[in-house]
């Protein structure tokens, strides 16, 4: 391909379209808001959707909106830039940036870092860069010749049979790279990763050389995933506590009895204990997470009684109630 | 390093029983020292061992710290406020984790 070809190549990507984006709109805001409110909108929303605090779905995406409109609206000029472009578009729609339309607005250049600002959108790449304002990881620290590249923080979600067996799991990782046209791009890399056996909930796993590459002849930074588990169809999981809620009959619960209980292991039989309550727990030592300290599982007994409903199970039922003088409610008082 | 996409990456477990220097802290956290000293200080971070040179941190203290650190710069509150945040932010991920096993049991 020519060197002209290139460059064409280049400037078609830069100007291809995307959509609007309606930083008054994610913000709730009109556009004659004061910088007051501006304020005060983002940090309510940012409060309520922040990763850290929020377990909504979406939140983590919507926190980023917030914070992309945010930045553009909390700095005068880049808001003044922004409302250049005029209220004429809608939220979505098809958009590329009028020619020269930052004229006299100095964005790009400078140092860019930040996983917060590589998940800006493309919207507001195309209006302000990447990292023409400050990112928030140590921007002066990579200006030096030689430095161990930036640590990532990411989150992964894996299924608790994967803490049990250490299962492998393919994730992918957006990170910016400095194109041939030496503006950042935003690439994508998948890496598989072995996810050590005995993790539990909200623990970090750390995987050496795999954050930003380095500068210079700096080592790579570290990557470190939080762990999250998948909800499970069985079983649930507190620390390294795991649970099981297993259904007995009336009469396994009263007499005992040897039923099979599945376990993160595999099948156990487990003796139930003759006169075990709804609710008791049984604890099996040390078959909770294989952490260093192993935790324990319980298993919990739901007594379960069937429905009475042909006039033999009927008649079991009378025959049970006469054989005792039970009384459920007699904790009730009166 | 990172050209070998299908190569295994293994991953360390931070847990109560990874040991970090000050140093080693402030690394994983890509924050400074006196940002490590402040929150010692606030009782966010309890590091064993005498001394600095001697400080030993728990690797559960890294997902702390990180936390403490983007309340405190995405939300404006301050080391004080990000530290009862987490605190209560923790009681809440144990009571829903218990919420969610009990609900369980009312199926």
């Amino acid at each position: 391909m020519s060197g002209a070809g290139m460059a064409r190549a280049e400037k078609f990507s830069f100007i291809r379209a995307m959509e609007y984006r309606d930083y008054y709109q994610i913000l709730g805001l009109e556009r004659d808001a004061s910088q007051a409110e501006i304020k005060r909108a983002y940090r309510k929303l940012a409060r309520k959707y922040h990763p850290d605090i929020s377990k909504e779905a979406g939140a983590e995406d919507r926190f980023k909106e917030v914070g992309e409109a945010y930045e553009v609206l909390k700095d005068p000029e880049k808001r003044a830039a922004y409302d250049q472009l005029g209220s004429g578009y809608q939220a979505g729609q098809d958009f590329r940036p009028p020619p020269n339309w930052d004229e006299g607005f100095e964005f790009h250049g400078g140092g860019y870092t930040g996983a917060d600002s590589e998940a800006f959108s493309d919207f507001f790449e195309s209006l302000f860069g990447r990292g023409g304002f400050h990112g928030f990881g140590g921007g002066a620290r990579q200006r030096q010749y030689h430095a161990q590249g930036e640590n990532t923080y990411a989150r992964i979600a894996i299924d608790l049979e994967d803490s049990y067996h250490g299962g492998t799991r393919q994730i992918s990782l957006k990170h910016s790279e400095l194109g041939p046209d030496g503006r950042p791009q935003l690439k994508e890399r998948k890496l598989n990763v072995k996810i050590p056996r005995g993790v539990t909930e909200g623990q970090q796993i750390r995987l050496a050389g795999q954050g930003e590459p380095g500068f210079g002849e700096g080592k790579p930074g570290d990557l470190y995933l939080e762990i999250s588990f998948n909800p499970h169809p069985l079983y649930s999981v507190e620390g390294k506590t795991v649970y099981l809620n297993l259904p007995v009959a009336p009469w396994e619960a009263a007499l005992g009895a040897k039923v099979k209980v599945p376990t993160p292991e595999g099948e156990i039989h487990l003796t139930i204990p003759a006169n075990s309550r709804s609710g008791a727990r049984l604890r099996l030592k040390g078959r909770g997470i294989p952490a260093k300290e192993p935790g324990d599982m319980y298993v919990v007994l739901q007594v379960t009684a069937p429905p009475a409903e042909s006039e033999a199970q009927k008649e079991a039922y009378r025959t049970f109630s006469e054989a005792f003088s039970f009384d459920p409610r007699s904790g009730l008082g009166s | 390093m990172q050209s070998d996409k299908r190569r295994e990456v293994v991953a360390a477990i931070l847990d109560e029983h990874s040991e970090l220097t000050l140093g080693e802290l402030c690394r994983a956290c890509g924050i400074p020292a006196e940002e490590v000293l402040a929150l010692v200080e606030e009782g966010v971070i309890e590091p064993r061992g005498r001394g600095r040179a001697r400080w030993r941190f728990s690797g559960i203290c890294v997902r702390r710290v990180r936390r403490v650190y983007s309340l405190e710069r995405d939300l404006g509150v301050n080391l004080a406020g990000a530290a009862l945040a987490i605190e209560l932010l923790e009681e809440i991920e144990r009571l829903q984790a218990r919420l969610a096993r009990l609900e369980r049991g009312e199926e």
